[in-house]
């Protein structure tokens, strides 16, 4: 029997040969990664093993992008502890503001995580790595501690389920909708434990943007990993960034699938997932009259370089409802740059949004942009679970960033087409 | 580790959002955090809740976010076990690793009602419901894991085995 991609990647970290689902392995990582809300905690429980040095100081990553730059005293303190140790331990990469982004747009951009790599990640977005064809997953502080000290992580080696995705895509179509689709198909628990492969010509044809969109939500249907068999895209992507080797891995014409998921892209429209789970998804014909106080474009999932272009060619020329409130947060300094190199910043400001410096900041209610009881939000975010964006009776929808940006100007969640 | 008391009952999907809120995430000291677990959900849950109590809810108890200040919340606030039909599986190592007791049950999750008293004995997976007079048995963790457990956690774990390295 072959071999999944996710049991190549696990198998080539550990002296075996072959691994199978549901063994317990012990595997050795090429990343570790923290942020500003996980690291601290890390810290302290890596101090209590009673190491003097991590284990690797180019492969522990810490990135402080939540609630930087920081919002109150207390963000500022845990900021200044990470800091700290990041300057003790003689981190290469750690990220200060000026240079940080949002850790999964950066991480990427780097060229510090790459194909066939192990990384854990004290975020659970950490999946998004998936898309290189890494095995890459959310892991708590704690096993964060225990892989800055040994440089290992135990894992379960997850079933896998392979999703394909075949025929046209419709207009303003993006793999935010495919994902939404799909989370919405299966339920938030859907790939509880398991490895998600997301397969067939339409993912072949997306590019490396989208594709991180579409694994950084696997966590959102409970899965370990979203994985995409790396290609020439992946190639193109990784060639220009990479300083080290790395290894393409595809999974076995025989190897074993817990559930194969077939769609017909054809039927998908742009999905709205409405308050409070991802799952509650509805196709954008059939949204209704939902009025808006807030849009958010940006986060680990849409802030990427293709997502600002496509909201900008929505945004150009028009103006953002009067009392709404849109904001865009680009990904990283990098995109930022790129994104005011080609124009989009003067769009968007002529539309009257605000733009911002790389942070998670709103999508997880931290900062930049919370929402008063009642208020309603579109963003183009993952998650908008209860008082997610700010107070427990506020309400968040998911969205691409195309709808996002025409529900900006209608100041109703509407479809591009209705503005452009 | 005696684990008796109250039981207190939620739903399906109970994310890290609601269990711990961001806006509160700007400290790690889990006795601040206590005091705002499950406030979301149960705004008046850490007053009314007695040291001891448990958690028992429907399927996917801690999805969402990675944050271990979920489980410590949790525990800081006194609760002494957390009984679901399944977790998911951030939360399920988060809680591994930091020692709050969680159990996978499909039929305790169903039959314990709010307020049963439950008493549980983590190493058998037995939950008694003292209430109710009934037994359920949890789903048995695998091997490793309960070396986890029984080492106090990943931390007393990885240091053991630093220690036997050096």
């Amino acid at each position: 029997m072959g071999m999944t991609i996710a049991e190549k990647i696990l198998a080539a970290h550990t002296e075996k040969d072959e691994v199978k689902a549901g063994e317990l392995i012990n595997a050795q990582l090429d990343i570790v990664l923290g942020n500003d809300v996980t690291t601290p905690v890390a810290i302290k429980e890596f101090n209590k093993i009673g190491l003097t040095e991590v284990f690797d100081k180019e492969k522990v990553v810490i990135v402080p992008d939540h609630f930087t730059p920081n919002k109150d005293i207390n963000s500022a303190n845990q900021a200044k502890f990470i800091r700290e140790f990041a300057e003790a331990q003689e981190l290469v990469n750690y990220f200060e503001i000026g240079k940080m982004g949002i850790e999964h747009c950066l991480l990427p951009e780097q060229g510090l995580v790459l194909p066939g790599d192990v990384i854990i990640g004290a975020d659970s977005h950490t999946c998004t790595y998936g898309a290189l064809g890494a095995f890459a997953t959310g892991v708590g502080s704690t096993d964060m501690a225990a892989g800055m000290a040994t440089g290992e992580a135990w894992f379960k080696v997850p079933e896998s389920i392979k999703f394909i995705y075949q025929g046209e895509l419709n207009p303003w179509v993006s793999g935010k909708d495919l994902i939404l689709y799909t989370i919405g198909d299966i339920g938030v628990d859907g790939a509880l434990y398991k490895a998600m492969e997301f397969t067939g010509e339409v993912i072949e044809n997306l590019s490396m943007d989208q594709r991180f969109t579409m694994s950084n939500m696997a966590i959102e249907a409970g899965g370990k990993c979203g994985l995409i068999a790396p290609d020439q895209t992946t190639i193109d992507y990784v060639e220009e960034r990479a300083e080290r080797d790395y290894t393409l891995y595809e999974s076995d014409a025989d190897a074993e699938y817990e559930e194969v998921i077939e769609y017909d892209v054809s039927e998908i429209e742009p999905q709205v997932a409405f308050p409070h789970l991802p799952e509650n998804t509805k196709g954008i014909s059939e949204v209704g009259e939902v009025e808006i106080d807030q849009a958010v474009i940006g986060s680990c999932t849409n802030g990427r370089i293709e997502d600002l272009r496509i909201a900008a060619e929505v945004l150009e020329g028009k103006q953002v409802a009067d009392n709404l409130r849109l904001i865009i947060l680009p990904g990283t300094q990098e995109i930022s740059k790129q994104a005011m190199r080609e124009g989009l910043f003067e769009i968007f400001i002529d539309a009257g949004a605000a733009v911002s410096t790389p942070t998670c900041g709103p999508c997880l209610g931290g900062h930049m942009g919370i929402l008063a009881k009642g208020e309603r939000a579109i963003a183009t975010t993952n998650r908008n679970f209860v008082g997610r964006m700010g107070d427990p009776e506020s309400e968040v929808y998911l969205s691409n960033p195309a709808v996002a940006a025409a529900s900006a100007i209608k100041g109703k969640i509407v479809s591009p087409e209705e503005v452009i | 580790m005696e684990i008796k008391g109250q039981a207190w009952k939620y739903g399906d999907d109970i994310d890290t959002d609601v269990i711990i809120p961001a806006r509160y995430l700007n400290t790690s000291d889990p006795a601040e955090l206590a005091k705002y677990c499950l406030k979301d959900l149960d705004e008046d849950f850490v007053t009314k809740m007695n040291e001891g109590d448990l958690i028992v809810a429907a399927k996917n108890f801690g999805c969402g976010s990675s944050r271990e200040h979920a489980p410590l919340a949790i525990k800081a606030a006194g609760v002494s076990c957390v009984i679901a039909k399944s977790f998911a599986r951030i939360f399920y190592r988060n809680a591994i690793n930091i020692g709050l007791p969680i159990l996978e049950s499909v039929e305790a999750a169903e039959k314990i009602e709010e307020g049963d008293e439950i008493e549980v004995d983590i190493d058998s997976g037995e939950i008694n419901n003292l209430s109710k007079d009934e037994v359920y048995q949890a789903e048995p963790f695998p091997e490793f894991m309960q070396e986890l457990i029984t080492a106090g956690g990943l931390i007393n774990y990885v240091s053991r085995k630093v220690d036997s390295n050096e």
